[in-house]
């Protein structure tokens, strides 16, 4: 399963599916990451995680980790 | 509340400009509180142009789903009948996701005005928003304002008042058919007693398996399975599950109304992204953050620069010498305050009260201010500006370590000024457990307050007080205590949990409103004033009471007009025998004369007190920090250098003084967890203290039952440090394991 935290810097793609449970999912889905949402990751913090994405337009900071539940193109 | 009084709730996404909004339309003369039972923080205030508005300003949120304590309180409000009309603020520049909140209001059924905020950064960037149409596809009225400037924000009251007296509002939008049909037979299930303008809301929450509105709503068993009925097939033919569908479903409407009510502009690179091309640049980020914060220090504490500057002349003159001032002399504020003492014939008790006590003890505090002015103009800038959120987004791989997030930077670097504005600026913190966390460890850091101390330390052990190395060597114990007590608290069933989710929006850099900026600053250095001149005030009075009351042959009195009492009049006041009796809890640590232990009474009042007590106990007339007689006769009162470390590292990790523990009271909004934070502190300063004094002891060959117990402590500390993650501190929080386990029981 490719997820969120594998696409590289640079690079577009558009969500899958969000994995998992609970408050975190909901909470990325609240923001709009949702199943179809395209999205570009912009940076990766200096030391190497979290990362950075723009979606629906503005720019949302999310650590890999929590990027891991949400499965990408 | 008088009945004619009209309720307007503000709602909106963070960063939405919500706040500028509510410190524009009511002047700031609102009323800050938490909601009953959590710590999130409530504003109320009134219209200044028209009392019978009152306006409360919810928290700032992205939804209205049941996971966090904002969301909660937001809708429990909104929900309970007191709001009579809801402005919705939207970030106009951000349209989409700012139109999923938008949605869930209209959808409560409540009268909504909608204020597309930064109408002028939308003018700006070229896009053009059809106000008419959104107003018709969202079903209610729109309103483009800009609270920084102040624009149209007088037609957006207005139609307040007139949404108000509509009662009730139809959402215009309307989901798939398929997702419409399940929603209305959820309605139809719905017991009566759910008001007609209510029913959409539930039918919707219900749908999403809400725990809380299902607890609410209370369905008979026989409607309640039939509700999960139709959920489980709507999922099976979508499928996908309902949270995920109702959010896509509401995704769609928004792109729909888009469509039909924005046109943008040719895109292109906007300044903020240019600025972070560069600010949080994988390589250049940390070097820029460093040198960020070395130009705040260097401007608001540095020797030669604006705030000292301040500080000594407040210091110097206010409180010292006198000043001049285009040419006259004035005496300084303790002289003029003596001059008129004298003149109105006040007695020696009188004198000695407030020249001694008050004026030196409250003066003490208010040196303070120009520096902390300046650090904090500083700081707020960067916070406002948007800054500040690229330092959490830079910093929070070091804070995930230890079980913090990148958000309780902000607080512990403005603790470095005062604890009390740094424990307040933790409400920026979502989660309720990273919160107390921080509230718990911030004060480790050494406050401005603490620097004296420092520097008599540093005087006493190695003779000089201002070498260049020392007070990085105190901040970095205090970080150093801040991550291990981190590491420590979090494998505590206090703190179990998961790391908290560290998903935020970076917002775009903007120069914030001159107004909105002196708001904030003045927030953080009024807490202080306040304090100085309430708690400070009146803890110093303690103080000279303390230290001026006491028994000599036999009598009790005011010592200083006793007859024939020596001079050094300090050694027979309460104080000393205050001192005498708690000071066997010391003796571990190596310093268990009174002195020392009335010296740390008196920190726990104010830290700025422990030098003048210093100076007033070892009979040192007008000692400073900086006074090797002070040295001497502060170095005099430990057997050990060990004892004079351990003293010190007391001293900077107990409690913080007063003003600081009534903002954690205030800040943790609960007894308990206040008498957690500071029991903590106290208890993990006193094993710090005693490891020092212990193991310097032990460097020097004496061996005792106390080495024993240090050594286990260390081996605690050590244990709790390494161990693995216990099993049970992965549980997740109840609310969001259950959720997905379906609401209807």
């Amino acid at each position: 399963m490719k997820t969120l935290g594998d696409v590289a810097v640079g690079d577009s793609s558009t969500i899958i599916k969000l994995h998992g449970t609970g408050a975190l999912r909901r909470h990325l889905m609240d923001l709009g990451l949702i199943k179809g949402t395209q999205f570009k990751v912009v940076k990766v913090a200096p030391l190497g995680d979290p990362i950075q994405i723009t979606v629906r337009g503005y720019e949302l900071s999310i650590r890999k980790e929590e990027a891991a539940i949400v499965e990408v193109q | 509340m008088a009945a004619s009084q009209l309720h307007v709730a503000l709602a909106g996404n963070p960063n939405c400009g919500k706040t500028t909004l509510f410190n524009l339309i009511t002047g700031q003369n609102g009323y800050v509180g938490n909601w009953p039972g959590v710590t999130v923080e409530k504003k109320e205030a009134t219209l200044t142009r028209d009392k019978s508005v009152r306006i409360t300003d919810l928290p700032g949120i992205y939804s209205l789903s049941p996971y966090s304590p904002e969301e909660r309180v937001s809708r429990d409000y909104l929900m309970s009948g007191e709001p009579d009309v809801v402005i919705q603020v939207i970030d106009a520049t951000n349209l989409e996701r700012n139109l999923y909140l938008a949605l869930q209001v209209v959808e409560t059924g409540l009268p909504v005005v909608a204020a597309l905020n930064m109408a002028d950064l939308v003018e700006k960037s070229g896009d053009k928003i059809d106000t008419a149409a959104l107003s018709k596809s969202l079903g209610c009225p729109v309103v483009m304002i800009s609270a920084l400037r102040n624009t149209g924000v007088d037609e957006l009251i207005a139609e307040a008042k007139r949404a108000a007296a509509t009662k009730g509002n139809v959402p215009r939008h309307t989901f798939d058919s398929a997702i419409e049909d399940v929603l209305s037979k959820i309605e139809t299930l719905l017991p009566s007693s759910v008001s007609a303008e209510k029913r959409l809301y539930y039918a919707v929450k219900l749908f999403e398996r809400d725990e809380d509105a299902a607890r609410l709503i209370n369905l008979t068993k026989d409607n309640a399975a039939k509700v999960e009925q139709l959920i489980a097939q709507c999922e099976a033919d979508c499928d996908d599950d309902a949270e995920s569908i109702i959010t896509g479903e509401r995704y769609a409407v928004i792109a729909h109304m888009i469509d039909g009510c924005l046109k943008r502009a040719p895109e292109r690179m906007s300044t903020s992204e240019k600025i972070d091309r560069i600010v949080t640049n994988r390589i250049l980020g940390l070097p820029i953050f460093i040198l960020v914060m070395w130009a705040v220090y260097a401007i608001a504490t540095g020797a030669n620069a604006f705030g000292t500057a301040g500080t000594d002349w407040v210091n110097d003159n206010l409180f010292g010498e006198g000043f001049e001032l285009f040419g006259q002399t004035f005496p300084s504020i303790p002289g003029a305050i003596e001059g008129w003492l004298v003149a109105a014939g006040a007695s020696d008790l009188v004198q000695s009260l407030v020249l001694d006590g008050i004026v030196a003890g409250v003066g003490a505090v208010l040196g303070f201010i120009p520096q902390m002015f300046v650090l904090f103009v500083l700081l707020s800038f960067l916070e406002d500006c948007g800054y500040m959120a690229r330092v959490a987004f830079v910093m929070d791989r070091v804070f995930r370590r230890f079980g913090l997030s990148g958000k309780s930077f902000i607080p512990m670097l403005v603790s470095t000024g005062c604890g009390v504005p740094g424990v307040l600026a933790t409400k920026t913190i979502e989660n309720e457990k990273d919160r107390r966390m921080t509230v718990m460890t911030t004060t480790f850091i050494p406050c401005g307050a603490k620097l004296p101390i420092i520097a008599l330390l540093m005087g006493a052990m190695v003779g000089d007080a201002e070498a260049a190395w020392i007070s990085p060597l105190f901040y970095f114990l205090g970080v150093i205590a801040v991550i291990a007590s981190g590491i420590m608290l979090k494998k505590t069933k206090l703190f179990a949990g998961r790391p908290t989710p560290f998903v935020m929006e970076l917002p775009s850099y903007h120069f914030p409103s001159i107004r909105s900026w002196w708001l904030h600053v003045w927030e953080r250095v009024s807490a202080y004033i306040k304090k100085a001149f309430t708690i400070i005030f009146a803890s110093t009075i303690v103080v000279w009471f303390l230290t001026n009351f006491g028994v000599y042959e036999g009598a009790f009195g005011f010592l200083p007009a006793m007859e024939g009492i020596p001079e050094e009049f300090t050694d027979y006041s309460v104080l000393a025998m205050v001192g005498g009796a708690i000071a066997f809890i010391f003796a571990p640590l190596g310093f268990d004369t009174w002195q020392a232990t009335a010296m740390s009474i008196t920190g726990l009042v104010a830290k700025e007190n422990v030098v003048a007590t210093a100076s007033s106990l070892l009979h040192i007339a007008d000692g400073t920090e900086t006074d090797p007689n002070l040295w001497a006769a502060f170095a005099g009162m430990f057997p050990t250098m060990g004892a004079i470390a351990a003293f010190g590292a007391f001293n900077l990790l107990c409690a913080p003084c007063f003003a600081a523990m009534g903002t954690i009271r205030a800040q943790m909004n609960s007894g308990k967890w206040t008498a957690i934070a500071i029991g903590y502190e106290c208890a993990f300063a006193w094993v710090v203290g005693l490891m020092i004094n212990q193991f310097y002891l032990l460097a020097t060959g004496v061996f005792s039952v106390w080495t024993v117990v240090a050594i286990a402590f260390a081996a605690a500390i050590v244990f709790q440090l390494v161990r693995p993650m216990p099993k049970w501190a992965w549980e997740d929080d109840k609310v969001s394991t259950s959720a997905a386990a379906g609401a209807v029981a």
